[in-house]
């Protein structure tokens, strides 16, 4: 980017005025074009301040379009900022902190923007009216074809791929008074609570504070009303319990006094500084919330009323005021309120030319327009803009009298000043349920009944003048500290405004006729759009919504929601209040999803779980796998084998057969834990398990189902007796801390008379397990104290109390993968030194470590089920374990055993599966069909489904080809028939044997050795 | 983001809560004896009344308390809080 070359310096700045700071120009460019700035422009200001007026293409019709605002509601001047991977589309150039070497770019223009090839759409306008891309295009071949071609023309900017480089975070406030907006009725109100002693946070969505003041030339008690801001900041800085947060933006009013709000931290400079977040959001638990948000000018739906040079009357006081821009040379002002006086005023001052000010009320007195008029300023009254002349630029309009008693009259202007009256900003009074009321005196919508603990003040409510902001923000503030029990001195004096009384606002929404009287300009909403849906009987707020898009762009219809509803309202000939408005709903303005993500992206996403042996595995060439939040080993590499599929299928292959013939240890820390203790606790057990646990002995273990109370198999997994009152419940890694809480839900609220309690101790033991023929002679050899570790000492289900190289640790005899095969559990922090012990001792018997990969293959080789199959679909009976539930007692899920659907022959039941070519592999999750060639009969989506495939062992080193397990209508009584096996993801019909779910030692013999 | 009253840490934020369920359901009196109308009734039925709502809010990341929590589903305002067997109907 050069940024060498300046043109034609801030043609449009006035000499003096403005916050802006003269002395620190900035270079930016825009579209390529290097321009300058300075201090304390936004973008908009610094691009009317060089000339630059056509800013951008409109959504649908791709018309040129300015800049319309100077502030949040801004519907035109969209633009994308920086590049890379902060490139940011739909940045709205009213708001954008000017730094420098800011780059900005316009967007849904091709190839430029002053020649853009598809603002042939509006020349074809009259075709694309509200409804017409649905009633056109559903047709063949369908909407989905064309959806795609419609979206790339009409548009907005593009979001980057890239990763967010900077950081974003979240914090959250409490306080007893929350004020939102730094303009005078906020200040006023932050004043009198936060001098009460009450902690007050102000939010305030630009870089400085003042409101609707730093846009206007007013005064307080004969000094610029701008002197009482800086009192005031300076009065707030000074109580130790206030906060200020400029840059910030409320965007949404929660439950409980919730507050959303998202502070701009660096999005004014080009990169944050070091450990500086992009943007931060704030989550603030207010006492008591002042909603001094201010209002948001309306337009006026005329012909061409989009053209660059029209702007809101505010507006353009901003940018004079503000910014010291002029933005433009011959002004001509159309007003339905005093506002236009006042802005007509300010532009004489600035040295603009005001050619006239239409006044669409019929003559009236108003001491703004006796103003006008002795400035020497033309008003007409009762007269109105009917077209709008130019088209990348504003040439002049027509102004007619509203009573059709003269022709239009053609002025020449290059500014076309528009105010339709204000809107006051109640969006975050209805995020809070708030209800709102129409007032005709203002020709508005205004809160009434609060739901939630908060008031709204100032223009916030419909009480423009400052005098009255600030007598309400000091009401406010004072009685809302009060309502949080400050005690508050009296409500002070207000100071003197100068301001005259306004003449009431005509309610006057759309004048002339054409296509191009925009309602809603960022969607490209006209008056006749509006008229249309209401011809074809869209006349629900909601519906009109819909159909036009009105009130649907990034602007949320800030401008011109209130204007598309009036009209529909003279439409159906009702009042404005029956037809009513849509609800506001939040973010109020656009919130980036960095910022809601703050630190949670990446591997912050979630927390990561490490086992305690985690730091051992990854040194002795673990790959690792996610289970939940937990790592896992998958399997383990030595140093020479290349990662890839290839060394993976070795690994695992290897692994297994150490297990099946020799010894294998793997690192079972993941399962869940849970110390059960209390005099109850084996009542406790006998409830939650199917299978009774009355008669566990000391010492000894037991496998436990355990239901849902609908009787659906819930977890399993091994529960030993410790001692007396003493258990140890495990469960799967996947519930364990379901199980946890389930266990708290039955102490607390089910069954509180049980004297038993139950801790979580997953975290506190790192498990490992011991497997394979070898078992007993690497533990024998590694117990301290030669601890007998023999068949009769420590019998199949047998639980002791040993030391393992010096560290105090439980042996559990118990088998996953159907060989000898202990569970070893060790306090955590000595587990590395046990599992060292144990790989020390187990290496002359050819130890290896094994990961879940191998894990997996035993089992499913075993025919033992995990949450693959107990999937939350699957009965006892389903599983093949209908026996194992006791019929001696009652227990958790026992009462729904007997419903038809759980006894119906026709469930699927657990069955192996092999391949019958004996080597193509069974993809889990596959649908098992009896003949896929049968034809599909009409109505049916597809084959008859019998049932699916839940694990499969691709490779199975001992059986020698992949196995399956599955489950099958009919299950075992049909074993040996043929099934297929439907994979259509991979267009995969494989033919498959169903088996014994046991492929190895259906005798138990190995585990039992 | 609603606010719930933990008997035993006070006010807290939502999301320290994960729901619970419905607290107004009845678990059959003697599981042992109970007909499998009472386990389905139990199990399936809940009512779905627009207004005040007895549900069990499990106090997950804080104190692993179940609260039983009187809430009108319409507004999201909670009314009342308290421990599992308290009556908070009749105590509005």
């Amino acid at each position: 980017m050069i940024f060498g070359r300046i043109k034609d310096v801030n043609a449009c700045r006035l000499p003096t005025g403005g916050e802006i700071d003269r002395r620190r120009a900035l270079s930016f460019s825009f579209d390529g074009r290097s321009y300058t700035g300075y201090a304390g422009d936004t973008l908009a200001s610094a691009l009317l301040a060089n000339g630059v007026t056509l800013v951008g293409r409109s959504f649908k019709y791709h018309r040129p379009r300015g800049i319309f605002s100077a502030g949040p509601e801004e519907p035109n001047a969209l633009v994308e900022l920086r590049r890379d991977g902060r490139q940011e589309p739909n940045t709205r150039a009213t708001m954008a902190e000017l730094f420098h070497g800011l780059e900005a770019t316009s967007q849904n223009r091709w190839p430029s923007l002053a020649l853009d090839a598809m603002e042939l759409n509006d020349l074809a306008g009259r075709f694309l009216v509200a409804g017409f891309y649905y009633k056109t295009f559903m047709g063949f071949p369908g909407w989905h074809f064309y959806e795609k071609r419609i979206r790339a023309a009409a548009g907005m900017g593009k979001a980057t791929t890239e990763l967010d480089p900077d950081t974003y975070e979240r914090q959250s406030a409490h306080c007893d008074v929350l004020v939102v907006g730094g303009g005078p009725s906020g200040l006023a109100a932050a004043l009198t609570a936060g001098r009460s002693g009450a902690r007050v946070i102000l939010v305030e969505e630009t870089d400085g504070l003042g409101g609707r003041l730093r846009s206007e030339r007013e005064t307080l008690g004969g000094v610029p009303a701008m002197r009482w801001v800086a009192q005031a900041r300076a009065e707030l800085e000074s109580l130790p319990e206030v906060r200020i947060l400029t840059r910030t933006t409320a965007f949404g009013y929660y439950d409980d006094n919730m507050i959303g709000a998202v502070e701009r931290v660096a999005d004014h400079l080009p990169v944050p500084p070091p450990h500086v977040p992009r943007q931060r959001l704030w989550h603030i638990r207010a006492g008591r919330v002042v909603l001094a948000t201010g209002a948001i000018e309306r337009h006026i739906a005329f012909p061409h009323n989009d053209r660059p040079g029209v702007m809101l009357a505010g507006a353009v006081r901003t940018y004079l005021h503000r910014f010291a821009v002029r933005p433009g040379r011959r002004a001509v002002v159309v007003a339905n309120n005093d506002d236009g006086y006042r802005t007509a005023l300010d532009l004489r001052a600035a040295g603009v030319e005001v050619i006239k000010v239409a006044d669409t009320r019929p003559a009236g007195p108003s001491a703004w327009r006796e103003r006008c008029a002795a400035a020497g300023i033309e008003v007409t009254d009762h007269a109105a803009v009917t077209r709008v002349h130019g088209r990348l630029a504003v040439i002049g309009c027509d102004i007619a009298p509203l009573d059709g008693s003269a022709r239009p009259v053609f002025e020449p202007c290059d500014l076309l000043a528009v105010s339709g009256g204000w809107s006051p900003a109640v969006h975050l009074h209805t995020h809070a349920l708030g209800k709102i009321d129409w007032d005709d005196g203002l020709a508005a919508f205004v809160p009434g009944a609060a739901r939630q603990a908060h008031v709204s003040v100032g223009a916030a409510r419909g009480a423009y003048s400052l005098s009255a902001c600030l007598a309400d923000g000091f009401k406010a503030g004072a009685e809302m500290a009060q309502a949080m029990g400050f005690t508050t001195g009296a409500v002070p004096d207000t100071p003197a405004s100068d301001e005259p009384d306004q003449r009431p606002i005509q309610a006057f929404w759309a004048v002339g006729s054409g296509k191009k009287r925009f309602v809603d300009l960022q969607d490209d909403v006209t008056a006749d759009d509006i008229a249309l849906a209401h011809r074809e009987g869209f006349v629900s707020v909601e519906h009109l919504k819909r159909y036009t898009t009105l009130g649907m762009g990034t602007d949320q219809g800030k401008t011109s929601n209130i204007i598309g509803h009036a009209l529909m309202a003279e439409a159906r000939g009702e009042p404005i209040p029956q037809v009513g408005t849509t609800r506001f709903r939040p973010p109020y303005t656009p919130v980036a999803l960095g910022a809601f993500a703050g630190g949670d992206r990446g591997r912050h996403h979630t927390p990561e779980r490490r086992s305690a042996l985690h730091d051992w595995h990854a040194a002795n060439g673990a790959t690792f796998v996610e289970a939940g939040h937990w790592l896992r080993p998958q399997y383990y590499l030595a140093p020479e084998e290349p990662a890839g599929k290839q060394s993976m299928d070795v690994a695992i292959t290897r692994e297994v057969q150490a297990v099946r013939n020799a010894v294998g240890l793997v690192d079972v820390s993941t399962l869940g834990k849970i110390d059960i203790q209390g005099p109850d606790a084996g009542e406790l057990l006998n409830r939650l398990y199917a299978n009774g646990f009355k008669t566990l002995a000391v010492g000894k273990a037991r496998y436990g189902l355990m239901l849902r109370e609908d009787g659906i198999v819930y977890d399993d997994g091994t529960t030993s007796r410790l001692g007396e009152h003493h258990y140890l419940m495990t469960t799967t890694t996947a519930h364990a801390g379901d199980v946890m809480a389930l266990i708290e839900w039955y102490l607390q609220v089910v069954w509180p008379e049980l004297d038993v309690h139950a801790c979580s101790v997953t975290e506190q033991w790192a498990a490992m397990a011991l497997a394979g023929p070898k078992a007993r002679d690497v533990l024998a050899a590694v117990v301290d104290d030669g601890a007998d570790v023999s068949d009769a000492a420590l019998p199949f289900m047998g639980v002791i109390e040993a030391r393992i190289a010096g560290v105090p640790v439980r042996i559990f005899r118990i088998s996953f993968s159907g060989e000898l095969s202990y569970e070893i559990n060790a306090p955590a922090d000595w587990g590395t030194r046990v599992w060292e012990a144990l790989a020390a001792a187990g290496q002359p018997h050819g130890l290896r470590p094994y990961g879940t990969e191998a894990m997996a293959i035993l089992r499913i080789e075993k025919g033992h089920v995990t949450h693959a199959e107990l999937d939350g679909r699957v009965t006892l009976d389903d599983a093949g374990m209908g026996r194992m539930a006791s019929s001696k007692k009652w227990f958790v899920g026992s009462g729904m055993l007997d419903k038809p659907a759980f006894t119906d022959p026709a469930r699927p039941k657990l069955v192996g599966l092999v391949p019958v070519d004996g080597k193509t592999r069974i993809p889990a999750g596959a649908i098992l069909v009896a003949d896929p060639e049968v034809p599909v009969p009409p109505g049916q989506l597809g084959p008859e489904k019998l049932g699916h495939v839940s694990s499969s062992a691709y490779l199975s080193p001992t059986v020698g080809h992949p196995i399956a397990l599955g489950f099958v209508s009919g299950g075992p009584t049909r074993r040996g028939e043929t099934v297929w096996a439907l994979f259509p993801l991979r267009k995969q019909e494989i033919e498959v044997r169903i088996a014994d779910p046991v492929f190895v030692d259906p005798e138990g013999g190995r585990l039992r050795g | 983001m609603i606010r719930i009253t933990c008997p035993h840490c006070g006010p807290r934020d939502q999301d320290e809560f994960s729901y619970a369920g419905d607290a107004t359901r009845t678990r059959p009196a003697d599981p042992a004896t109970a007909s499998a109308a009472d386990w389905h009734d139990y199990v399936y039925l809940r009512d779905n009344p627009a207004g005040p709502h007895l549900e069990f809010w499990h106090h997950i990341h804080g104190c692993r308390r179940y609260v039983k929590v009187l809430r009108d589903v319409t507004s999201h305002q909670v009314l009342a809080c308290g421990w599992p067997d308290a009556d908070l109907e009749a105590a509005q």
